[in-house]
């Protein structure tokens, strides 16, 4: 054979253009998907873009989603720069937002901005807290991440469902689950007549505090070191445990605010569904991003608008979950896309 | 029936699932390969077996189906982290998100409706007489009945042949397995694949017996315990069994716990699972903290030819 595949794993920088290939060829497996099922493509996504980006209820719709979407995904990034696993994203969320509503029921009288603050407090240290639930299994039980914070998405949405249908459930809500809903003062403020909220001023606030700690501090040379090899930063004497346990309450942190975003932003009261599946979406967000804080920003307003598009597309019978399947595509092509980039073509035997 | 008895039923109709998509992980990771994708297999599998079972009304081609589609969901797999040396985490991953998606993009047609049949069930009258043996072992479905072959057949083919010493081979040292003339990628490739369909007709028992309808999500975090209960069971298919009948009690517990009244609300008997799921992980971390876990040494580590590691 004159020619031949050579692995070269000293590259490690993928090209920029991988994220953006790996999306159009995903886009085309799953028009090949809906092809097969009697539909066109090409209504399908023209509709998906359209109710994403087509009019400007639809363009604030999408960065009401990408709100949750980039705190989240800015969590994730921040753990998987030390290669910490976390998926429990979702889980802290819902945390987040239960804890926020706990406020509104228990502290129901507070000024606007007393109860707000109260709320982020809360949302905050219980995403936090339900980030540290993963990392002590891990770092003094060498429990995989990955289980532990999935299996806490699970006991979180069942918590969920208790206060929803338990105790916080609404006395005037005509028997359906949910807390009540929020007064004006629990409620953040929105923009004119959309439902653009201020959580987006939190979520770039955290963009550029996640980007100055990266590059400037200690704190984030060390991330950056573990990262890239764990082995010669724990020779250098960085404590690798007590940085699980730093990102993981700061994941988990971002999480929570996310969620208490929703609740006071978006819903004004805790509900099922309160996260369409935010806390997945965003491992992707963060994974096409490369962990890049300018990337997250990007990437997030483009899954934001596929949630907004997977909607749309359920005026004609497709389940919404399309999006979902979209995003799933997206991350095999990117996966493959970083490793195929890898291989060189050489002359030679 | 007294309760034990009937509880011990639940248990392994319960744990039955489990059980199949344990004995897929542990053959996958056995091989060295993590496999997180298994709750998206195990909703494909899920998924195409209700689609085929309600289109043909025949059982033997809807699990024929749901084994190919997630042997091919395997394949991508095996493609990525063997043949691309990607991330397997990230490519489970993937295979997780994009299988709860398209199972519910394929499934919403068929949403809610009734499955025409349940799986057959072998009833040995002979066992009757026999007071709790007939009760648990005289009416069970095939599905489980090979589930039992196949902790018999895989605890023998790993311990006892010399197939399962090549596999351990690969998973604990692909080098040496290289050097010795092991082919270390086919054996990778193969591993991954049945565990993969495993996982698949884990799936596919979990529709046919328990709630014989496909819903959105069914499957509620099984895949995920089942890749728990892959190291719970420390990579071996007899105490994979113990383990998943263990998990099968607990789910049906709860529910039990909930018919009798129980004072306890429905939502913190239906989180003991996975709750257990993580206390039994960290008593494990806790107990084995200075002794080698029987985790497969290469596992999650690409095997790449002349590298020295």
């Amino acid at each position: 054979m004159p020619w031949r595949l050579e692995f070269d794993s000293s590259r490690i920088r993928t090209p920029w253009w991988t994220p953006i290939l790996s999306v159009a060829l995903a886009l085309v497996l799953c028009a090949i998907f809906i092809y097969a099922n009697g539909m066109s493509p090409l209504t399908v996504y023209s509709k998906m873009v359209k109710g994403a980006f087509g009019t400007s209820y639809g363009i604030t719709e999408t960065l009401v989603k990408a709100i949750p979407l980039l705190l989240c995904g800015l969590g994730i990034a921040v753990a998987y720069r030390i290669s910490v696993w976390n998926i429990g994203a979702e889980g802290q969320l819902i945390v987040g937002a239960i804890a926020a509503t706990a406020v509104t029921i228990y502290f129901p009288n507070l000024s606007g901005f007393w109860s707000i603050l109260l709320m982020l407090i809360f949302g905050v240290a219980a995403g936090a807290l339900w980030g540290l639930l993963t990392a002590i299994p891990k770092t003094h039980f060498g429990v995989n991440e990955l289980i532990t914070s999935l299996m806490l998405n699970y006991v979180a949405l069942l918590a969920l469902d208790y206060v929803t249908f338990g105790p916080w459930k609404d006395p005037q809500g005509f028997n359906m689950p949910g807390s009540p809903v929020f007064t004006d003062a629990q409620s953040l403020p929105v923009l004119g007549a959309t439902r653009l909220h201020i959580g987006l001023i939190f979520a770039l606030v955290a963009v550029v505090i996640y980007y100055l700690m990266i590059r400037f501090t200690r704190w984030g040379y060390e991330l950056r070191l573990i990262g890239a090899n764990p082995n010669a930063a724990r020779y250098a004497g960085i404590h690798i445990n007590r940085h699980i346990i730093i990102v993981m309450l700061i994941s988990g942190g971002l999480a929570g605010l996310a969620g208490m975003a929703e609740v006071s932003g978006v819903s004004h009261k805790l509900m099922q569904g309160i996260s369409p599946g935010y806390g997945y979406t965003a491992i992707i967000v963060a994974w096409l991003a490369k962990l890049n804080p300018l990337g997250l920003v990007v990437t997030s307003v483009l899954f934001g608008g596929l949630i907004v598009g997977g909607f749309s597309v359920q005026t004609i019978g497709l389940p919404s979950s399309i999006s979902e399947m979209l995003q799933g595509a997206i991350l095999f092509f990117l996966i493959a896309g970083d490793m195929v980039t890898r291989f060189r073509i050489r002359r030679g035997a | 029936m007294d309760f034990v008895t009937q509880l011990l039923i639940a248990a392994i109709t319960a744990g039955t699932p489990l059980l199949l998509a344990t004995l897929g992980g542990i053959l996958n990771e056995r091989a060295g390969i993590i496999q997180l994708g298994a709750e998206g297999l195990m909703l494909m599998g899920a998924v195409t077996t209700c689609i085929v079972f309600i289109r043909t009304e025949n059982l033997g081609a809807a699990l024929l189906a749901s084994v190919g589609v997630t042997a091919a969901l395997g394949l991508v797999h095996a493609f990525l982290s063997i043949t691309l040396r990607a991330n397997q985490t990230m490519s489970g991953l993937a295979m997780t998100l994009f299988g709860s998606g398209f199972s519910a993009y394929l499934g919403k047609s068929i949403s809610g409706n009734p499955l025409p049949g349940i799986l057959p069930r072998l009833h040995l009258d002979f066992l009757k007489p026999v007071p709790v043996i007939g009760d648990i072992f005289g009416n069970l479905d095939v599905l489980t009945w090979l589930s039992f072959v196949l902790v018999i057949v895989l605890h023998l083919l790993i311990h006892r042949t010399s197939w399962g010493l090549h596999l351990r081979a690969v998973g604990d040292s692909p080098a040496t397995a290289d050097v010795m003339g092991v082919h270390v990628r086919l054996i990778r490739y193969g591993y991954v694949t049945v565990g993969a369909m495993l996982i698949g007709l884990a799936g596919a028992d979990m529709v046919l017996t328990v709630a014989p309808t496909w819903n959105e999500g069914l499957t509620a975090g099984r895949g995920w315990i089942a890749v728990g209960l892959v190291i719970f069971a420390r990579w071996n298919p007899v105490r994979a069994l113990l383990c998943a009948y263990f998990f099968g009690a607990l789910d049906s517990l709860g529910f039990r716990m909930q018919l009798l009244g129980s004072a306890i609300p429905p939502y913190f008997l239906k989180m003991i699972p996975y709750v257990v799921t993580i206390l039994v992980l960290m008593y494990l971390g806790y107990r084995n903290r200075n002794k080698p876990s029987g985790t497969p040494e290469s596992l999650g580590v690409p095997y790449i030819r002349e590298q020295r590691f």
